[in-house]
């Protein structure tokens, strides 16, 4: 069957933009050739700066034919109706329509045979649709033509169309279209400098070897692979290391379709400069590789740059070029790294009072003395020295301003830390001054140390409340301050360094610290998650004390459906989950996971099992007396009308769990919890096989429908074992 | 490259050979070449004859070198290649040419440049003025890892479409000469090609100028006039665009405009006020966007009245 060869030939194509619109082309003339019945054995898409190509090969030379039965009117129907029929059909007569019986009577049916176009004709007209339309993220206009309404719009200047169809043995026919005066062909062209003449080509085989003779390696993993190998090979025959970046690597190989490896140094007194300030440099500003020595670890004076030439002189004067540009841009660098050695941290924090981090939550300098404070409440809470923290968070905002920062904002934080070890920092705090930011997403490490934490956690609750307070809340997929990624950061800290913390306490504070700096925005938002408040009692008491004004905020909500995603990302039950939210009132995160954790375990076992059958069986018991009777069963049984000893041995066994249970859980010991809710289970199980619940007495009924009752809620001390599904 | 120049004039040796050297290239493509305007500008954009001439449907190719000055920039003369006052190159074609890329290589060619020996590339990067109200795509050109041209294809100027679409390149041309002659600090470049006693550097003539200009434009440049002429210009160029609508004197519509360039030389005006009021750091963050808006709305009404004249409007 033939094959398609697509080539759109262009001005250069901007490197991030080729890898999705190969996937785009391919996808789209596929889809389209699908959708005309042309059904095709594969297909590849490749992209090079200056062309995206696509083969399509075993595609069927012609559409199958279209049979269809059309339906016309009854035998003896008026002959208006039957010229309709005929006209609407194409039939001469009514003798080439076959006669259908049916109970309402005899009809004429018209067979109708649309015979299928050759594959030639329907991507002549596919295709010029498909470039018209193409999803460029930004495209453009050009050239004379652009003066009139209706111009092609594409990524960049398109020059030429080559499409070509046929099979492997014939010389393959040209599709026939033209978009915006570029009529499709057989001409292409190879590398811009080393072979720019015409090539005719014929079919994907031809062509692909035919840019290879002409300098362009089309397929960008091939491209991908000679970069890497050959840069890790030069930094190799050195006894040094090249120091990867995948996507350093996939821009580099969308900027040649020829490339050359080529190694260049620099001076060795820039190596005083942070290495990542080295790195940031050379990869940022001239998309070269760094390279390291495998025994320290530590940068070497080398670089690696891809050319998209083999140059007259062996590539001398790109390598001095390079070299050339490399060294202002380092000398840059130190510059603003010595400069901002020059100056304390502390000293630059005035110029804050000037930047507004956000119109209605205040300046940089408010937002930083509200994290200070918040620090120091947190500290005590998750282990660290109080002073330590306060200092952090004091410092660790200042290297925004620093000038390396300024230059490579990828490394704020990291600037912070060097600077602030530099003065003579803690250890503690100067860490806190990189960490603090993080965990920047799901893979991002979580910080361990308490001073980070601390300030890690000041820094994102200070801005999940004023964000609630101002209502500038997340929607769908609008989240433009990150607020997700805060709160997850929040719950992944937590929970990974085992910290016990009461959210509610924590947002309230936040909160007081807001209203006690007198903003206006805040205050108005928050007004009303005070309402209730008592004489005399301060803004955290009343918080605290009346969680529902919290809760009327939302922002518990959005962290308790932050941790169920985060959960049932990590595989656990989410009926659990559910079981364990469903008792209300909980604000301490780790204690929620390892109520989820322990319940995942008990319910593994025999025993929680047949518990859970059990409560499961109390439950289907109880909701078909209550809504019999209308009534609920809440309240204690009365031991006097227990007539049977499984009844006061349940009864007796309730008690027990509830005391043990809830001990239990005070003490935070999940595990013993769930061991004496097992005790439960002989009892429960004696109770169904002896005991009558609906016992003629309605008394005595009413009773053991109260045990019943019990039973449910003594098992609430752990979960709501009714979300829990068998 | 030209064999037949004397040493004195080689681009490679000379700034202003290069620069002679390049306006030779684009006239020989038929541009016409155009001496700098004889006003205070950011970029050789601002020039009326890229900003304006960019609309509108008649063709027009012109070259010319456009002093530019970025206050901010300066560095009293002690950054090797950082300066508040440097010159700009810059070639528009309307409509851009097919061959727009290979004319570009070619002039690099003509300023000892040799594709052979060189890396010579294409980069994204897509050009955005908010002041002018205008955007293009197109690249910034490296040669061996140094940017040294930015490549534009006109698609808005003014707020406005550009029809036919006008291709703009600017060279920055001491950044290439330093490049061609080999030397690591702006001031050393060899302006006139001579050597000894009649040798003149760049230094000799910009030097004590970055330096003055710095003090100026840091410290000492007067607020309160600034301030005053940035309002004069709006109120200026405001009062220019209004006397220069011709109306139809039965509909009252709008049909010609008289005054396009003397308005426009004031939002030139005032950009560059707001430029000097700046670097002196008395705009806030918020003022700036205000400001930045209020220079846009002055190019946009320039634009609307250009578009309204005989050489902006239509054919």
């Amino acid at each position: 069957m033939p094959d398609l060869l697509l080539e759109l030939f262009s001005e250069e194509i901007p490197a991030r933009m080729q890898a999705k619109a190969a996937d785009d082309l391919r996808r789209m003339v596929t889809d389209k050739l699908v959708a005309e019945g042309l059904v095709y054995e594969g297909a590849k898409a490749f992209a090079t700066p200056r062309r995206l190509a696509l083969t399509v090969h075993g595609i069927p030379s012609r559409q199958p034919d279209l049979k269809t039965e059309r339906r016309g009117p009854k035998m003896g129907a008026p002959d208006a109706a039957v010229q309709g029929f005929l006209k609407a059909t194409g039939l001469t007569s009514l003798d080439e329509a076959k006669i259908q019986r049916d109970p309402k009577g005899d009809f004429y049916i018209a067979l109708i045979e649309k015979p299928g176009r050759p594959a030639i004709d329907v991507l002549a007209e596919i295709l010029p649709v498909i470039i018209r339309t193409f999803p460029w993220p930004k495209s453009m206009r050009w050239g004379a033509r652009s003066g009139k309404p209706g111009s092609l719009n594409w990524v960049r200047p398109l020059h030429a169309i080559n499409a070509t169809f046929g099979l492997e043995t014939e010389a393959p026919d040209v599709v026939k279209f033209s978009v915006d005066g570029i009529e499709a062909g057989q001409t292409t062209y190879g590398h811009r400098f080393m072979a720019p003449a015409a090539i005719s080509v014929r079919r994907f085989e031809d062509y692909e070897a035919k840019l290879k003779a002409a300098k362009v390696i089309l397929d960008p993993r091939a491209r991908k692979d000679i970069i890497l190998a050959d840069a890790r090979e030069l930094a190799f025959a050195q006894g040094l290391e090249l120091v990867e970046d995948q996507v350093l690597l996939d821009e580099v190989s969308g900027l040649v379709e020829w490339p050359v490896v080529m190694m260049g140094s620099f001076e060795t007194e820039f190596l005083a400069i942070p290495d990542e300030v080295i790195r940031a440099t050379i990869r940022n500003n001239q998309k070269c590789f760094v390279v390291r020595d495998p025994k320290t670890g530590k940068l070497t004076n080398k670089f690696v740059l891809t050319a998209n030439i083999e140059a007259a002189d062996g590539g001398k004067t790109i390598v001095a070029g390079n070299e050339r540009v490399i060294r202002p841009r380092l000398s840059d660098a130190k510059f603003f790294y010595e400069t901002d050695l020059k100056t304390k941290l502390e000293d630059r924090l005035p110029k804050f009072e000037q930047i507004v981090f956000h119109e209605k939550l205040g300046t940089q300098a408010e937002r930083i003395e509200r994290i200070e404070r918040l620090a120091a409440e947190i500290a005590p809470l998750v282990g660290a020295d109080v002073e330590k923290a306060r200092r952090a968070a004091h410092l660790a905002k200042a290297d925004l301003l620093t000038e390396v920062v300024g230059e490579f904002p990828e490394v704020q934080g990291l600037m912070g830390k060097y600077y602030a070890l530099a003065q003579g920092e803690d250890a503690s705090v100067a860490a806190a001054c990189e960490e603090h930011y993080k965990p920047q997403g799901p893979g991002d490490r979580v910080p361990t140390d308490p001073v980070s934490v601390a300030v890690a956690l000041a820094d994102k609750i200070d801005t999940l409340v004023g964000f609630w307070a101002i209502d500038e809340k997340p929607t769908g997929s609008k989240d433009p301050y990150a607020l997700r990624r805060a709160a997850l950061g929040v719950i992944r800290m937590l929970i990974s360094n085992n910290i016990s913390l009461s959210l509610w306490d924590t947002f309230s504070n936040s909160v007081a610290i807001y209203r006690q700096s007198d903003n206006k925005a805040v205050i108005a938002g928050t007004d009303k998650w005070l309402e209730g408040g008592k004489q005399g009692e301060s803004v955290r008491e009343t918080l605290k004390r009346i969680a529902k004004g919290l809760g009327a905020s939302g922002l518990q909500e959005f962290f308790a459906d932050r941790l169920k995603v985060q959960l049932r990302e990590q595989g656990a039950r989410h009926d659990l989950v559910d079981a364990v939210f469903a008792l209300g009132g909980q604000d301490d995160l780790l204690m929620i996971v390892r109520r989820v954790e322990a319940l995942g375990k008990f319910l593994e076992s025999d025993d929680g099992k047949n518990l859970l059958a059990g409560i499961k069986r109390a439950s289907n018991i109880l909701g078909i007396e209550e809504k019999k009777d209308k009534r609920s069963f809440e309240g204690a049984p009365e031991p006097a009308l227990y007539n049977l000893s499984e009844e006061k041995a349940l009864a007796k066994a309730i008690d027990e769990v509830k005391a043990e249970a809830s001990a239990a859980v005070a003490k935070e010991d999940f595990a013993s919890a769930m061991s004496a809710m097992a005790k439960l289970r002989p009892p429960v199980d004696a109770f169904f096989d002896k005991v009558r619940v609906n016992d003629e007495d309605a008394k005595v009924r009413e009773n053991r429908l109260k045990l019943l009752n019990e039973i449910r809620s003594a098992t609430r001390a752990v979960a709501d074992f009714s979300k829990i599904q068998d | 490259m030209d064999a037949s120049l004397p040493a004195h004039m080689r681009p490679e040796r000379s700034f202003q050979g290069f620069i002679l050297a390049l306006q030779r290239f684009w006239a020989e493509q038929g541009c016409v070449i155009l001496q700098p305007y004889d006003m205070e500008m950011g970029a050789g954009t601002f020039h009326p004859a890229t900003t304006l001439r960019a609309l509108g449907p008649k063709p027009w190719n012109a070259a010319y070198v456009q002093p530019s000055r970025r206050p901010k920039d300066g560095r009293y003369g002690e950054n090797p290649n950082r300066m508040q006052h440097y010159y700009q190159f810059q070639v528009i074609m309307k409509p851009s040419p097919p061959n727009l890329q290979e004319l570009y290589l070619k002039s690099l060619a003509a300023i000892g440049i040799d594709s052979a020996v060189h890396d010579i590339r294409f980069v994204e990067d897509d050009w955005e003025s908010p002041t002018l109200g205008a955007w293009g795509l197109g690249w910034e050109c490296w040669c061996d890892g140094m940017e040294v041209s930015q490549f534009t294809y006109f698609q808005q100027v003014a707020g406005f479409e550009c029809a036919p679409v006008a291709g703009e390149l600017t060279y920055g041309l001491e950044r290439l000469a330093m490049y061609v002659q080999g030397v690591d600090r702006v001031y050393d470049l060899n302006f006139n090609g001579r050597d000894g006693e009649a040798k003149v550097t760049y230094g000799d003539v910009f030097l004590q100028a970055e330096r003055e200009y710095s003090r100026h434009n840091f410290e000492v440049a007067d607020t309160t006039m600034l301030f005053e002429q940035f309002k004069m210009a709006e109120a200026a160029c405001k009062k220019y665009l209004d006397a220069g609508w011709q109306k139809n004197s039965e509909s009252g519509k709008r049909e010609a405009h008289l005054m396009a360039l003397p308005a426009y030389d004031q939002c030139i005006k005032a950009s560059h006020v707001f430029n000097l009021l700046d670097a002196r750091g008395v705009i806030s963050v918020t003022e700036r966007q205000s400001y930045i808006f209020r220079v846009r709305e002055l190019a946009k009404a320039c634009g609307e009245a250009w578009m309204h004249t005989e050489a902006g409007g239509a054919a």
